[in-house]
Order: C-alpha cells, then structure tokens, then sequence
C-alpha cells in the first residue's frame, strides 16, 4: 500500500453536478513568480485537484471542479496567496447525496 | 433592500442552522434563514450517523416521516496495518428497538426534509442566496447581514451564525480567526451503489438494520486521521479524513489515501462491483475544547461547526450542531420574552445553557486528545497498529514455536520500537487525555 496509485481526480469529479458561474471565479490565486511553500502544498492537499502548475512554474486555479471544502482558504488565506469566498448563491457545486 | 425586519436572520440551513430556526419558528418569533444552496442540504457532507436523542428534542415523532437509512445494530473499530485489520465489534439486538437510537443517513435529503418542517414552523427560508457580510453600526454591533442578491442588507435583531466549518463570516468580521491547519481534518468520501441484498450481506444484515466501520492505522501514513465505511440502505458512504496540517506536511494527497483505503484486503470485497454515484469533500472540526470561539456578542451567536463544536474522539458532530442550534435558539427567546435587547451581556445565556449542556461537558473531557494525537500521530496511526497486527498474527499463527518465545518475541518487538520509557509515556498520556 505504501505505493501510490494513479488517481484520474477528474473521473471522480464527473460524478458530481455543479452549476458553473461563468467568468467569476470564487477563488482567485494571487499573481506571483514563485509559488509559496503554501501554494505547493495545495498542488496536494485540493481534493479536486483546482490548483495546477503552469508551464512556466506558477500555480494556477480552475475552480470549476471545487467541491467547495475550504481545506486551500485554511493553507492559503493567512500568508495572502489566495482570495476565498464561496459561489454566488445557487452556483457551485450540487450534492444530490452531499 | 428588504424593508422588513426580522427577530432573527439564521445563516445556513445545515443541522445547527435548521435546529435553531425550527426552535425560535415554533415560539412564533419572525424568522429569516439564509442558504447559498439551491436547497438545503445540496451544500451539506457528512458521513453521515444521526443521534436520534437530538433530534427528538425537536421533532418528537421524526421517525414518521424522516428519510432515514438504517438504524445501526453494530459498530466496528479496526486498527488496520496494509494487510489485516485487528477489530473490536460490538453488536446488539438490544439496537432493534422501538425508538432506535442512532440511524445512518443520507444529508442532502435529509436535510430537505428538516427544512421543510422549519418553514412549516412558519420561518421565511431563501436559498441560493449567499450572505457575503455581517452588517454592523458604528460600535460593531451586529444589526443583520448583505447577500450577494441585488437587495442588499437585510436587518434583525440577532444573527445565528450556523455558516459552517469554513466560518467565513465570522472571520471577516473579526469575530474569531480562521479555523487552523491542526485544526482541521480534510474528509472525502464517495457514495458505493450496490444492491440492498448485497449490503445486507456484505454486513450482515437483516432488513433496516445498519453497521458502521470506523477504521484507523497506517491507511492514514503516520497521519492523524480515520477512515469511514456507514452503510445506507442502497449505497455504501465510504470515505477517509486527516488533519490539513499532516497534510500539508506530508504532500500525501486526499483522493490518494482515499484509493488507497479502498483497496485495503479487508475493505475491497465489501465494496465491490458498486457504483460510484458521488465524489465529495469537506472539514471537519478537530481541535476541540481549546480552538471554541467566542460564542456569542452584541447581535450574533456562533453555533455549530462554525463554533467548532465536534467531538472528534466519539465522531459525533451533528448532534453538536443540532443541540447548539437549539439552545442558542432558546437563550435568544428567553432574552427577547423578557424584552431585553440581544446584547453579548444577554446572549451569554446561550454560553452558559452550552455549558450546562452535554456539548461543552463532553469536549471539556477530551480537550488534551486532540494535541495528544497530533503530536504523537506516527506512534498511534503507524507503529501501534503495525505492532499489534504483528502481535495478533503471533498469537494466531500456529507453527511449533512455544508460546512463551512468542510471547517474549511480541514484547521484544513493542519494546524495541517505542522502549519502555515511551510505551509507559504513551499510556500514561493517553490515559490522561482520556479520563
């Protein structure tokens, strides 16, 4: 067990429904050249894989998969790296189980 | 803008926020309740088990209509290592009574359901409107909130904060700080499908009857976590949760361990051949008795998960919530029946019937586990299990060794891993955290 699966995050998304909000995104990743030990760690720790690593080596957000869990506001919020608040109302993502 | 004023403007429509608007509905207090959901509950994660205890308080015949899942008749403990599970299960027929005590549910249709009985109650529910403010006066008193619909600021005499774990408001507010990394695990979890004949095999069960698996040991790599597997009547809800501050440290990922966890030998076969309906995440409060914020203040009360009320050691949350929606709910209606104004003075009352209450009692016991656990997570969620599996194999396997050599070869192997001094250290400490 200690080997580590490859896990297709985004086959998992597809189960859920979510209501995107066009051109407004609810979190938005502070510009920077180098990303903080902080954004590296949401590379990991975002159960929908949002953040992503460009090409030239910034972290990236596309929050159209977030399940809205809050765990990137709790690492990234305090040091400034991320701006956080939730969906517009009715926007987001729809728990049909939750 | 909302001309019309309300007693109470309740932000959320989770269990603490439907359990205090139903209460202060059903005292006849005019009542706003406020859900950036489409519905509430589509917003909503938990694993989920619902203490029927709580729930009675407020709706005594729940039973009736409810959607419930399966009352529970067993509750399994493993220590897992990657290959065995070492268990203690206890299960009851005693559990099959008339008024059961704890049921799984499924919280997005649950929660419906409770919504539909606070506006039968007679309070106003919006949803998908999201509060993005607290409205407060020159001296910071809370006067109402602004949502992100055009109407902008509605005002009432207090706000019940049951915005959940993130508490967002309550920080840019300045009421109390964002929840900490240590402070809070990351749960995923995924909805199984399976047929109901499989699950009740599977378990073991007959009927309506449930059973819920609470797993811990190296499925969380030396991190503080625990696994879940809660049986519903069509669907499995399996999932696993660690501490954002593990990982952060640890670069594991969520949907890794998850995989991981379903992989186990003893977890795989009950999963197996199901479905997948739901991928989901969410926080949970962990830092018990010592990261509870302030509670109340001029205008406002704090309940629920966004007070961080959860105890972590006996996995129970909702019931917090639920009885924190309430009694918050209550203290609001004795304060406003004796025509005082909501001032942090008068809303102490909610504080001191919390105290009063199991919620605080219980999370006051507890209050050194969750430092405790953190700070040893590599002793408890690694070398123990991994240790104790070695022992039980040992004890179990029958191949001409004489027991006394087994023996002294287990204790050799505690010994060596954690020495004397730290075996009795970890004893000592756990059993003090504990009582």
């Amino acid at each position: 067990m200690s080997t580590d699966v490859a896990v297709r995050v985004e086959d998992k998304l597809f189960y859920n429904r979510y209501q995107v909000d066009p051109g407004r995104a609810h979190i938005k990743v502070r510009p920077h050249t180098t990303p903080s030990p902080q954004l590296k760690a949401l590379l990991k720790a975002c159960p929908a894989r949002c953040y992503e690593l460009n090409d030239s080596g910034q972290v990236e957000i596309t929050v159209d998969g977030c399940i809205e869990c809050g765990t990137c506001r709790v690492i990234g919020e305090a040091s400034g790296d991320i701006e956080w608040s939730y969906p517009r109302g009715g926007y987001g993502v729809l728990f049909k189980f939750g | 803008m909302i001309e019309e004023r309300f007693d109470a403007i309740v932000v959320g429509a989770g269990m603490a926020g439907n359990a205090a608007a139903l209460t202060m509905a059903q005292r006849g207090m005019k009542v706003l309740q406020l859900e950036r959901g489409e519905y509430s509950g589509s917003k909503n994660v938990q694993g989920a088990i619902l203490y029927a205890d709580m729930l009675e308080k407020l709706i005594p015949d729940f039973r009736e209509e409810a959607p419930l899942e399966r009352h529970l008749v067993e509750q399994r403990f493993w220590m897992l290592d990657d290959k065995s599970h070492v268990g203690l299960h206890y299960k009851s027929d005693d559990f099959n009574e008339e008024k059961p005590n704890r049921y799984t549910i499924i919280r997005a249709q649950f929660d419906k359901w409770f919504s539909s009985k606070v506006k039968e109650a007679g309070a106003i529910v919006l949803c998908e409107t999201t509060v993005t403010e607290l409205a407060q006066d020159a001296y910071g008193k809370v006067i109402g909130v602004r949502t992100d619909r055009r109407d902008g600021e509605i005002h009432a005499d207090v706000v019940v904060l049951a915005e959940g774990v993130n508490g967002l408001l309550g920080t840019r507010a300045g009421l109390r700080e964002r929840p900490k990394p240590e402070n809070v695990a990351l749960a995923v979890k995924e909805m199984h499908f399976l047929p109901r004949e499989t699950i009740e095999a599977r378990f073991n069960l007959k009927g309506d009857e449930g059973a819920v698996i609470e797993a811990a040991g190296t499925i969380s790599r030396g991190m503080t976590g625990m696994g879940f597997i809660y049986s519903n009547k069509e669907c499995i809800s399996l999932g696993i949760g660690c501490l954002v501050s593990d990982f952060q440290k640890t670069g594991e990922t969520p949907y890794g361990l998850l995989e991981n966890f379903k992989k186990h030998p003893s977890v795989a076969p009950l999963i197996e051949g199901s479905e997948v309906k739901e991928y989901s995440a969410h926080l949970i409060p962990e830092g018990g008795y010592n990261a509870i914020p302030e509670l109340c203040g001029d205008g406002w009360v704090v309940v629920g998960d966004a007070a961080q009320l959860n105890n972590a050691i006996h996995r129970e949350g909702s019931n917090l919530a639920m009885t924190s929606g309430r009694i918050a709910a209550e203290a609001i209606f004795q304060v406003k029946s004796r025509r005082d104004p909501m001032t942090k003075q008068n809303l102490a009352l909610y504080k001191k019937m919390l105290e009063e209450s199991f919620v605080i009692k219980d999370l006051k016991k507890y209050k050194d586990m969750p430092a405790l656990l953190h700070n040893q997570s590599q002793n408890f969620f690694l070398t123990y299990p991994q240790l104790v599996s070695k022992a039980m194999q040992n004890f179990v396997r029958v191949d001409g060794t004489p027991k006394k050599e087994k023996e002294s070869s287990t204790l050799r192997s505690f010994v060596s891993a954690r020495s004397w001094t730290g075996l009795f250290g970890d004893a000592f400490r756990f059993a003090r955290a504990w009582r």
